[in-house]
């Protein structure tokens, strides 16, 4: 009887972990891949743009392949953690990583974070959240160019906060500045959400987001302009940079990678299996609603992407003064 | 009406079991070092999706409350915080069970657990909307200021040993210093280790520095761990009751400080834990009994960091910020299942909202009987262990525990080297809390110091942003105060005293 407080919190312990611990071990076959349950690792905490969109393809990928997908959690040092334990893992498919742009690209720049951008293998680029100038609703910066004009006046007075040093919305604002010839004043802060509750809380005058934070904050903030192709379906009014003869397009980009021992057909079927998830009506639906935007850049495809990508941001964080 | 339907629509049956389930599961879960209510709502997160929002939100609700309360367990009777909320709890809760008295704690943690939750849910019913300002109004300079704070309360926890409160506070610091710097993002004190790369996580830490000494010792000395009593004495409920009654105002103080401190985004448990402890001593009478099994101590703590669920929920209902660290988990579990949070769900009359409210007050009240009889079960079971059984299942479960927070062997490595180098500090004379409070405390201060300096610099004064705005100027006549208070108080005393004397002539 007394026990049975200890044995319960064991076998709870052991229900919670163990299968992390062990994982059994099956020959790699791509031509019934996946015949298991997919463990899928989020370097970064739960409650991010990536938990949340990993959480949306979850249900999908179990409806189109019959096995469950098991998402877990890696977190620390922006990503590092993770990424530099990817290539140790087990290369069978059966384990697979987010992948986060610039990040990876820029973060192995800044100093030894345990992993080199090409020992990432990404097999899919799946969605975007475009570069975003936020301000909150009461701002009397009413369209960009009050922001720019404001900004030119008064060089370096206007803070804007971020999520982090050399990313996305980093080097956005080194962009932004080097293309309009405004000077801001960047603010870094830990993640999305301590950037908004800077500028809900008035501590600075805009926000460098992502058009999700408009989405997930209807009524309170307003985008000036959003660093897409085409002005985007859920906010028509929102002007792109393009339009205001801005040249950006990009924000942080997700996708998926696996360890470097995983084979050709298996990455090219993931690869396959992702872009079906994509094509996924009910998938578009909820990624859109939520303000991110699809994307797709395939495994075959995934080489001049991120050559291209590597060439901008290397450039940018050079501008940036990050690297010298 | 509307306010009935929902307590009504909290009150189903189905509601019902899930929040006795909720509770006693997290209350197990908390139990367990390293195993944190944050991981436990995020393990859950993918069975709320088949459920509809409201329901999804009052099991998380329940794990959340139940975990928070189990934390208590481990801090009482093994002297390590189960959660890193119950840090303050370990204070006056393990020598209450040394001395023989780990029941009369026990339901005394669950007592004051079960007040604060609900003046924290109240707080969350009656306030929300107002007080979801204040989460706006703390700028990087405020939180600066309000870690600078809780520095100064190493001397309400360093028991008489200042100087060494303070070596261990520096170590702390320094040991938050590691990894990836949040600022700049480049690597800083890694010495090229991907070990080091995320640096000292908060949880690891404490399991190194308090689980792991008391291993050793366990080991290492002949007797048993605690006393076993002779005849069982039951729950010590009237007892705990007269004692909470006694106390009463110290548990509003704490409630009102952990409701309050839970609505900063970025503090949590820990710190309204540790900061309404402090102010339990100081404005105790006794102070001197705090921290040598003083009751007020676990009343403080364990009010406080159930205060802070309810109060966590306030900017993440009404703004979509989370409050703590829970709170993000559950506020991405809404975002997915397309749930948007806003003012508009108070001032709107959202059914979800309130029917989730009252959930937490029913939850919370369950946790009065489900709290009592799993406590009575773990104090039965740490206190009977023979040592030989009890020190490998925990030595076991902290390995667990660890390696739970993210998956990584690296914490696991982390937490060991602490622990040996905790257990080699100890024997010198140095407490753990100081250490692990500026490794919670560090990374607030640095942020807030780096980005304040450089919004200040944006308008060339980088300096007196630091002293401008009331709140700014508030936190710092506090700290100022909590510096130079025994200086005072001790003056005041000795004054009296003396005059006393004089009379006495």
């Amino acid at each position: 009887m007394r026990n049975r407080t200890m044995v319960a919190t064991l076998v709870l312990a052991g229900t919670l972990v163990v299968p992390n611990l062990i994982k059994v071990t099956h020959a790699a076959d791509a031509s019934n891949y996946p015949s298991r349950p997919v463990h899928y690792v989020i370097p970064f905490g739960p409650g991010g743009e990536s938990d949340i969109t990993a959480r949306l393809q979850q249900p999908i990928f179990q409806k189109m392949t019959g096995q469950n997908m098991i998402i877990e959690y890696k977190s620390g040092g922006g990503g590092a953690v993770g990424w530099s334990q990817l290539n140790s893992m087990k290369g069978d498919g059966y384990t697979i990583m987010g992948t986060n742009l610039p990040h990876i690209i820029v973060k192995p720049m800044m100093g030894n974070v345990g992993f080199k951008t090409k020992d990432i293998t990404n097999v899919y680029m799946f969605e975007y959240t475009p570069d975003a100038i936020l301000v909150a609703k009461d701002s009397p910066f009413k369209t960009l160019d009050d922001l720019i004009a404001y900004a030119k006046k008064h060089p370096g007075m206007l803070t804007m906060s971020g999520s982090g040093s050399g990313t996305a919305n980093h080097l956005a604002n080194v962009r932004f500045d080097n293309i309009t010839g405004a000077k801001t004043t960047y603010i870094p802060f830990k993640g999305t959400g301590a950037a908004y509750t800077a500028l809900r809380g008035g501590q600075v005058k805009a926000e460098w987001g992502y058009s999700t934070v408009a989405a997930n904050h209807p009524g309170e903030v307003r985008m000036l302009a959003v660093a897409t192709d085409k002005r985007m379906e859920i906010f028509p009014k929102v002007p792109t940079f393009k339009e205001k003869k801005i040249d950006m397009v990009g924000g942080a980009y997700r996708g998926v990678a696996v360890p470097k021992s995983t084979s050709e057909p298996i990455r090219k079927k993931l690869s396959d299996l992702i872009g079906k998830i994509n094509a996924d009506p009910q998938f578009k639906k909820s990624l859109a609603k939520r303000g991110f935007v699809e994307l797709n850049v395939p495994y075959d495809k995934m080489d001049a992407f991120m050559k291209k990508q590597t060439a901008k941001y290397t450039e940018l964080v050079k501008k940036a003064g990050l690297v010298h | 009406m509307s306010h009935i339907n929902d307590i009504l629509a909290a009150l189903t049956p189905l509601h019902l079991a899930l929040a006795v389930l909720g509770v006693a599961a997290g209350t197990i879960l908390g139990a367990i070092p390293g195993l944190t209510a944050t991981m436990a709502i995020a393990v859950l997160v993918p069975l709320t999706f088949s459920m509809d929002p409201t329901t999804a939100l009052l099991l998380m609700g329940a794990i959340y409350t139940g975990a928070i309360y189990g934390g208590a367990y481990a801090a009482i009777l093994l002297n390590t915080p189960g959660t890193p909320s119950a840090i303050a709890t370990t204070f006056d809760g393990y020598p209450m069970a040394k001395r023989g008295d780990g029941d009369l704690a026990v339901t005394i943690a669950c007592l004051s657990s079960v007040f604060g939750g609900l003046v924290g849910a109240a707080v969350l019913l009656f306030l929300a909307p107002p007080l979801a300002n204040v989460a706006l109004a703390f700028g990087p300079v405020e939180y600066f200021w309000l870690a600078i704070f809780g520095l100064t309360l190493i001397s309400a926890i360093s028991s008489g040993a200042l100087l060494k409160g303070l070596i261990g506070a520096s170590f702390g610091l320094l040991l938050s210093c590691v990894g990836v710097a949040p600022i700049s993002g480049s690597p800083r004190f890694t010495f090229d280790s991907t070990t080091l790369l995320g640096g000292i996580d908060v949880v690891s830490g404490l399991i190194g520095l308090y689980c792991i000494p008391v291993l050793i010792n366990l080991v290492a000395r002949p007797e048993r761990h605690l006393e076993i009593q002779e005849a069982s004495r039951g729950f010590r409920l009237p007892e705990a009751i007269r004692l909470c009654f006694s106390g009463g105002i110290n548990l509003i103080r704490s409630s009102l400080i952990g409701a309050f401190v839970g609505i900063l985004p970025g503090a949590g448990g820990s710190i309204s834990g540790l900061v309404s402890y402090s102010e339990a001593r100081r404005a105790s009478k006794t102070p001197e009994r705090f921290g040598k099994g003083e009751p007020r101590g676990i009343q403080a703590s364990e009010s406080a960091n159930n205060a802070t669920v309810g109060g966590g929920m306030v900017p993440t209902l009404v703004l979509g910020i989370p409050g703590t660290p829970p709170d993000a988990v559950i506020l991405g579990a809404l975002l997915v299942q397309g749930i948007q949070p806003g003012p508009a769900m108070f001032s709107g009359h959202s059914s979800i909202v309130y029917t989730f409210i009252y959930g937490l007050f029913i939850a919370t009240i369950l946790m009065l009987p489900i709290g009592l009889l799993i406590g009575r079960y773990a104090f039965k079971s740490i206190v009977t262990f023979p040592k030989a059984v009890l020190v490998p299942i925990v030595a076991f479960m902290t390995i667990i525990g660890t390696y739970a927070i993210n998956n990584s062997i690296s914490d696991v490595m982390v937490m060991i080297v602490l622990g040996i180098v905790g257990w080699v500090l100890e024997r010198l004379g140095f407490q753990p809390s100081p250490i692990v409070l500026g490794l919670i405390l560090g990374p607030i201060a640095e942020q807030g110091f780096v980005q304040g300096w450089m919004i200040g610099g944006a308008t060339g004064d980088p300096l007196s942003i630091f002293f401008s705005g009331p709140l700014a100027i508030g936190i710092f006549v506090l700290i100022l105060a909590s510096l130079f208070y025994p200086i005072i108080a001790g003056r005041l005393t000795r004054g009296a005293k003396e005059s006393d004397d004089a009379r006495s002539l």
